[in-house]
């Protein structure tokens, strides 16, 4: 049902809906070169997957993104103004969330300070700031029904919640707070078959309102069934970039063990 | 295409509405009974002692427990905000009594009372911050560095008083160590504003959710933004703090600071905070709970004087109970 916006072409606006333009970006460490010279773009309103063996260097080229590490040359553009990040705080503040792989939660606090965590709102003069408790718990609940999130209650702990609304609940988060980029990595490998389904209708409907998602997935199925464009990634270099409509899983096999050249 | 498995309201994976949680579910779940094990221990301690001894609740008695326990109040507090990140302040006591002795040195020199309570406060606070800085900063398990600082703030405590007690005699200390609201002592009128000024900073102020969330998963504060070292560095001070303001009512309490080893204060603070229900990994903490257990102490050891149990065997039952109380927190979830 959602086929209308993979398709390719029809998003006729094309580069200039390019939020993240990374060029030429290399990063060693010692003397492992984990990234050589990798060009990848990623739009709004699309579904942009990385593929790739492990230490092919997806997880580095995401951490450059993010902020973890910054990179030894080559440049990072967003919105076309190039951003050189030192820390996750810089990216953050730049728009750029991140759905951890261990979710980030905290057990045991509610699913609203969970949501609201390191930017809780509050009340009051200069040092006598008190939390706005009410205030929180009502954009909880409306972060949370905006996106049709299946969790119980905003004032429900997260250990009581399962993995599906673990997940939900930080990729919430991430869609709250971010007006640009959220990154995902390996959204659905701890998850059963109907969760899986419930977070990738959750990462749908985030495209949908505009947001440019980047997602990591070992899970090929779910990146032909989600991903409007993928690049593939092999031995620090990105050999190829694929419009995923336009592509097989056996290209993609291919591109990434390096039978087939891109 | 995946319509059909997608909107198909899937029973296993979605759980039940989750019921408010009633009492009735609450007294299923012994998880719950470690947090209230204070408040119920309390009581129930409260009742025996009243039915083996009817002065226990005499106002007389009361206003002596109330009295005895002010200083462990404010000490447990304290050492709720080191637990609450998951770590320990073994060196609450020996800090107390280190700012104790300040508190005597300024006034011995012939201060003002109200700077040698600065002067106690001042001691406390910047031994707690050092030792924070060693263990945010400087990545040392609180464990050992606490540790140390028990023996490094009881062995300064000797130094600057030359092993020698300073009585201190001052009206205003007198009154402030005699004088009352009806039974409540204003000692133990300052343990409680402290402990509601804690209650205070760790539910409703972003610090407290810091605290809390950096002693849940350090891996989870640290990937929202929240520099786990600040915090770390924080509680340690505001156990210090809470040292420093004991300090200053042990001087008043027994009218002189002497550079005694104050041990017992150390076990029973830690023992009113997982009798508070406190999770010793972090994460999960109130200040009425120690605050509770605290009161629970001191109460065991007096009711214990008053049915004539020798004292030899009050610290095999403060022991026991602290025991007692842990094995309730396994079951904590």
């Amino acid at each position: 049902m959602t086929q209308q916006t993979q398709t390719p072409g029809t998003s006729a606006s094309g580069a200039d809906d390019v939020l993240v333009r990374v060029s030429n970006l290399s990063l060693s460490f010692g003397n492992v070169r984990a990234l050589r010279d990798v060009d990848v773009t990623l739009r709004r309103g699309e579904i942009t997957a990385i593929v790739g063996d492990n230490g092919a260097g997806k997880s580095t080229l995401v951490r450059c993104i993010s902020g973890v590490h910054t990179a030894d040359e080559g440049t990072i553009e967003i919105d076309g103004e190039k951003v050189a990040f030192k820390t996750p705080e810089e990216a953050r503040k730049a728009g750029i969330e991140t759905v951890h792989q261990n979710l980030a939660l905290v057990e045991d606090l509610t699913v609203w300070q969970n949501l609201f965590l390191n930017r809780e709102i509050t009340r009051g003069f200069g040092p006598l700031r008190v939390l706005d408790r009410g205030r929180m718990k009502r954009a909880a609940e409306e972060m949370v029904s905006s996106l049709s999130v299946n969790v119980p209650a905003v004032t429900s702990k997260v250990r009581r919640l399962s993995g599906g609304q673990r997940q939900a609940v930080s990729i919430c988060r991430a869609a709250g707070f971010s007006d640009g980029l959220v990154i995902m990595d390996e959204p659905t490998a701890a998850l059963g078959v109907q969760e899986t389904a419930r977070v990738e209708e959750l990462i749908q409907r985030l495209r949908a309102d505009g947001h440019a998602v980047l997602l990591i997935s070992h899970n090929f199925d779910q990146v032909m069934r989600l991903s409007d464009q993928v690049w593939v990634m092999r031995a620090g270099r990105c050999v190829a970039g694929r419009r995923t409509a336009a592509t097989t899983g056996e290209e993609i096999v291919a591109l990434i063990t390096g039978a087939q050249a891109a | 295409m995946t319509s059909v498995t997608q909107e198909a309201p899937s029973t296993d994976d979605a759980p039940p509405p989750m019921p408010a949680d009633s009492w009735r579910t609450r007294l299923r779940d012994p998880g719950s009974w470690a947090e209230w094990a204070a408040p119920v221990g309390f009581v129930v301690m409260v009742l025996i002692f009243q039915a083996l001894n009817t002065t226990f609740l005499s106002l007389g008695n009361v206003e002596a427990m109330l009295a005895a326990s002010a200083i462990l109040i404010v000490l447990a507090v304290g050492q709720t905000f080191a637990v609450s990140t998951g770590g320990i302040d073994l060196s609450v006591a020996s800090n107390m009594t280190f700012s104790a002795i300040i508190f005597g040195t300024v006034f011995g020199s012939g201060a003002p009372v109200g700077f040698a309570f600065l002067g106690a406060l001042v001691a406390g606070t910047a031994f707690g911050l050092l030792q924070g800085v060693l263990i945010g900063r400087g990545k040392i398990t609180d464990f050992i560095v606490t540790l140390g600082g028990f023996s490094v703030a009881s062995g300064l405590a000797l130094v600057v008083s030359d092993g020698q007690p300073t009585t201190v005699i001052d009206r205003f200390v007198l009154e402030f160590a005699t004088g009352s609201v009806w039974i409540i002592g204003y000692p133990v009128i300052v343990a409680f504003l402290v402990a509601a000024v804690a209650h205070v900073l760790l539910f409703h102020t972003k610090f407290g959710t810091h605290v809390l969330a950096a002693g849940g998963s350090e891996e989870a504060a640290t990937a929202t933004g929240i520099s786990v070292a600040r915090v770390k560095t924080a509680v340690h001070t505001i156990s210090g703090v809470c040292a420093g303001i004991a300090g200053a009512m042990l001087v008043a309490r027994i009218g002189a600071a002497e550079p005694a080893a104050n041990t017992q204060f150390l076990l029973n603070c830690v023992a009113a905070v997982v009798l508070g229900g406190v999770a010793l990994v972090g994460g999960r903490a109130t200040i009425i709970g120690p605050l509770f257990g605290a009161l629970l102490l001191t109460g065991l050891t007096n009711g214990l004087t008053l049915v004539g149990v020798s004292q030899y065997y009050q610290p095999v039952a403060v022991g026991c109970v602290v025991v007692a109380a842990a094995f309730l927190s396994r079951y904590q979830k």
